[in-house]
């Protein structure tokens, strides 16, 4: 049968020509990611000034006391939900996988380019209704990212009011915004790849954001299932998780529900979103580094299948989460087993991207930097999981201070060190402009020293058992009082990473107007997003004919060739000439 | 212990399903050793295979989750002592025909569309939205009549859950109506059958689907 691509079959793109067609209402795929990106990135910097806010109060309790226990409460959940779900889900699904899965299949946009502008939409939605939790009465949830039931729903609790219920509301709908794009990622890979684009030519990027998708098609129903059940006992008084209770001295008429229920299904989502945010960093940073270090990526198969393998998996760890919970403690063998067994991908992985830079001509350009910083933040953050996934020593640890230093390092720094390297290392295809490398350099280095100095004393403090989730700390036996100066650097240090982001916007926002015009492939990179003939790359992406793809994505310093690399759509020499070991 | 059992059982099958899938797209070939066109390759694209078609058999992925997410919801919330059986009213196998009826004519409505019996296709969607509102009434007239029998949604968890989980499927039907309400409107105005064709047959699938999740549903509401 004769090669007819999906895009160039009678699918006709809608062009349109007003300014507000083209850059609001838009279906163009890029400039749906970049609507995606850039509200995810605001919505992430009022997280950002939350953590800031609980940062003074914990480091100077006495001196900065702008935030009241209530708020302070406030500012951990909105602070927890908006970092994960509305920024970096939304950031590396709807941002990256928007923008990198057409131009890096080949394809000229999505397959339902109406429901993939739908899907932004209504994810404005979401966030706009989670933003208007601050203004309601009660103010936003203090429940805590995870919302667990009996207290997210009772008196006492911050926004126990309006806030859990714009919450839930807000991630109900978040959740239709997500499916909407899934859809769209999901079919475009299976059924828009360009002619020779085999699944095992794909960049380890696309492979990272589409099995993360097929993640958060499969885990997001469970949030939504506790969303529905919990608004259901808030508004209507069922008792799906909430048990007979006294709340203020009174009798509530809730009886017999369960609130470990919950907690499965929040968790039954919650490991997997872990992942959600993780696999697509997994292969973006193995882009990344190779390209940089001019070397095809170490064993390309084995990262395929561990972040296949690391997909399954993560739907049977979710109960690690669970050991202090109350649940079967005979379960906690069981997922501690599993919780293990995920640790083998994942080191596949990183001894990979290791092995990648072995040898390599390393170009320390700032992606390549921020790249191999993640690798650092990475491992650390993932040989502490090693200790938390052990029920024994969870138990002390789960909640203190090095819980956290655990999650931020593996699920809060590492992603965004590869946003920022994925942003910088596309950031001439996206605007057209080379970024300032000074200023590049400076950011990565002020932010990883910066993010260690915050996040490293916080594993000590962990050990001598300061809990965490507290106002303030007060006078107590076990704590000595060098606990509150090692406090007061870690707010310093935070501050300090926080007014480092002004390096970056400042670098992106100006580099547009003042960089200098990028050339099409600035890094001599070989994936098909470097080859578009326009650049920015125009609606369609393609001119006439669309690529052909004749090798895979990791041709770098191949013996006897001039240049030190081949990019896919390059067809074969006549006579071969290359060696292929 | 049965959860447990059937869990362990649907995971060994979802890993089979999908390793399987990936076999076949020759996960286990080495790209670097593979240069040029490969027109043959299994993993190159079907393409007689509509978008469409790939896409609403990952969207019934995503409603069977939720579904059995709620079923398992369902199981866990039982084991708890105040866990009260509901009475189940007998219009509810009524309704069950009457779904039944509506997946039969989509599907002879499907039947036709691929004889190009355009005739047959309009007197099967046209049945097929008989029998669904059909059964939409008579759900809201069981919750009627549980609500006579004070059987409230609060009053017992199983309540709950069935208020729940009949309410959710009855919305996945109304968006499947709007979905053969624009089918039957290009039915009338009449597009050429070729045009048709597409949406008729996934309305079937849709349809199937939603009675399979209705019989599980009942058998399991039936069965506690």
């Amino acid at each position: 049968m004769a090669y007819v691509a999906l895009a160039d079959r009678g699918q006709e793109l809608a062009h349109p020509h007003t300014w507000i067609g083209k850059y609001v209402w838009c279906q163009d795929h890029k400039v749906i990611a970049i609507q995606y990106g850039g509200t995810a990135i605001l919505v992430g910097v009022v997280a950002l000034v939350l953590s800031a806010l609980m940062r003074l109060q914990l480091g100077f309790p006495d001196t900065f006391s702008i935030i009241t226990p209530g708020e302070y409460y406030q500012a951990v959940t909105m602070h927890g939900m908006i970092m994960v779900i509305y920024l970096l889900t939304a950031l590396f699904l709807g941002g990256f996988g928007n923008y990198l899965i057409p131009l890096m299949c080949g394809t000229r946009d999505m397959v339902f380019p109406f429901m993939n502008m739908l899907s932004f939409w209504v994810y404005l939605l979401s966030v706009i209704i989670l933003m208007v939790s601050f203004f309601v009465p009660g103010g936003p949830t203090g429940a805590g990212w995870t919302l667990y039931p009996p207290q997210a729903i009772l008196p006492g609790t911050p926004g126990a009011t309006w806030g859990i219920l714009l919450m839930l509301i807000s991630l109900a709908v978040f959740i239709v915004a997500f499916t909407m794009g899934g859809l769209n990622y999901i079919t475009t890979v299976l059924q828009a790849r360009c002619r020779g684009m085999t699944l095992m030519r794909m960049p380890l990027s696309v492979w990272g954001i589409f099995v993360a998708t097929v993640l958060g098609l499969l885990a997001f129903p469970a949030l939504l299932v506790s969303a529905i059940m919990m608004i259901f006992d808030y508004l209507f008084g069922t008792s799906f998780f909430m048990p007979a209770i006294i709340s203020l001295g009174e009798q509530l008429d809730y009886k017999g529900g369960s609130p470990v229920l919950f907690q499965h299904l929040f968790w039954f989502f919650g490991h997997p979103e872990v992942y959600i945010v993780a696999l697509p960093a997994f292969g973006i940073v193995s882009d990344v580094l190779s390209v940089h270090a001019r070397k095809n990526i170490f064993g390309y198969r084995m990262m395929v299948w561990a972040i296949v393998a690391i997909g399954g998996l993560s739907f049977i760890v979710w109960a690690h989460h669970m050991y202090v919970s109350g649940m079967n403690p005979y379960f906690g063998f069981f997922f501690a087993t599993t919780t293990l067994i995920i640790a083998v991908p994942t080191a596949i992985k990183v001894y990979n991207w290791v092995l990648t830079l072995w040898q390599g001509n390393i170009h320390l350009r700032t992606p390549m930097l921020f790249a191999i910083g993640f690798i650092f933040t990475f491992i650390h953050g993932g040989l502490t999981g090693l200790f938390l996934g052990n029920v024994v020593i969870d138990l002390p640890l789960s909640d203190t201070y090095f819980v956290i230093a655990h999650f931020h390092m593996v699920m809060g720094v590492s992603p965004i060190l590869v946003v920022f390297a994925a942003i910088y290392h596309w950031y001439p295809k996206i605007t057209g402009r080379m970024y300032n490398e000074t200023l590049g350099k400076w950011h990565f280095w002020m932010t990883f020293f910066g993010t260690y100095a915050i996040y490293l004393p916080m594993h000590y403090i962990g050990f001598l058992g300061v809990p965490r989730r507290y106002y303030a700390n007060g006078v107590t036996d076990f704590m000595p009082e060098s606990v509150q100066d090692l406090n007061a650097a870690i707010t310093i240090a935070a501050l300090f990473v926080a007014a480092t982001q002004i390096i970056f916007f400042w670098n992106m926002l100006t580099s547009i107007w003042n960089g200098k015009k990028a050339p099409h492939n600035p890094w001599n990179a070989n994936s098909l997003e470097w080859r578009t003939e326009q650049t920015p790359p125009v609606h369609g992406n393609w001119g006439d004919e669309l690529p052909v793809v004749h090798r895979w994505a990791y041709d770098y310093s191949v013996p006897g060739r001039e240049t030190d690399f081949v990019p896919q759509d390059e067809p074969v020499r006549e006579g071969g000439g290359e060696h292929r070991t | 212990m049965g959860g447990e059992a059937a869990i362990i059982v649907f995971i060994f099958v979802a890993v089979g399903f999908a390793w399987t899938w990936l076999w076949r797209q020759r996960v286990t070939e080495k790209p670097w050793l593979q240069e040029g066109l490969v027109d043959d390759h299994p993993s190159e694209i079907d393409h007689t295979q509509p978008p469409a078609r790939t896409a609403l058999y990952v969207f019934l992925a995503v409603v069977a989750s939720v579904f059995s997410l709620f079923f398992s919801a369902y199981f866990l919330r039982m084991e708890y002592f105040d866990w009260r059986p509901l009475q189940e009213p007998g219009l509810l196998w009524v309704n069950t025909v009457m779904l039944v009826l509506g997946s039969v004519s989509i599907q002879m409505a499907a039947n036709a569309a691929k004889k190009s019996n355009i005739d047959m296709v309009g007197l099967g969607l046209i049945g097929t939205g008989i029998f669904t509102v059909a059964f939409i009434g008579g759900q809201l007239w069981a919750w009627q009549m549980l609500v006579a029998e004070g059987a409230y949604l609060y009053s017992n968890p199983a309540n709950a859950f069935f208020y729940l989980i009949t309410g959710l499927h009855a919305l996945h039907i109304v968006g499947g109506l709007y979905v053969w309400a624009r089918t039957t409107r290009r039915v009338w105005a009449g597009h050429p059958i070729h045009e048709i064709h597409l949406s008729v047959d996934l309305c079937k699938v849709y349809w199937h689907f939603l009675l399979m999740v209705w019989v599980v549903m009942f058998g399991l509401m039936l069965s506690t």
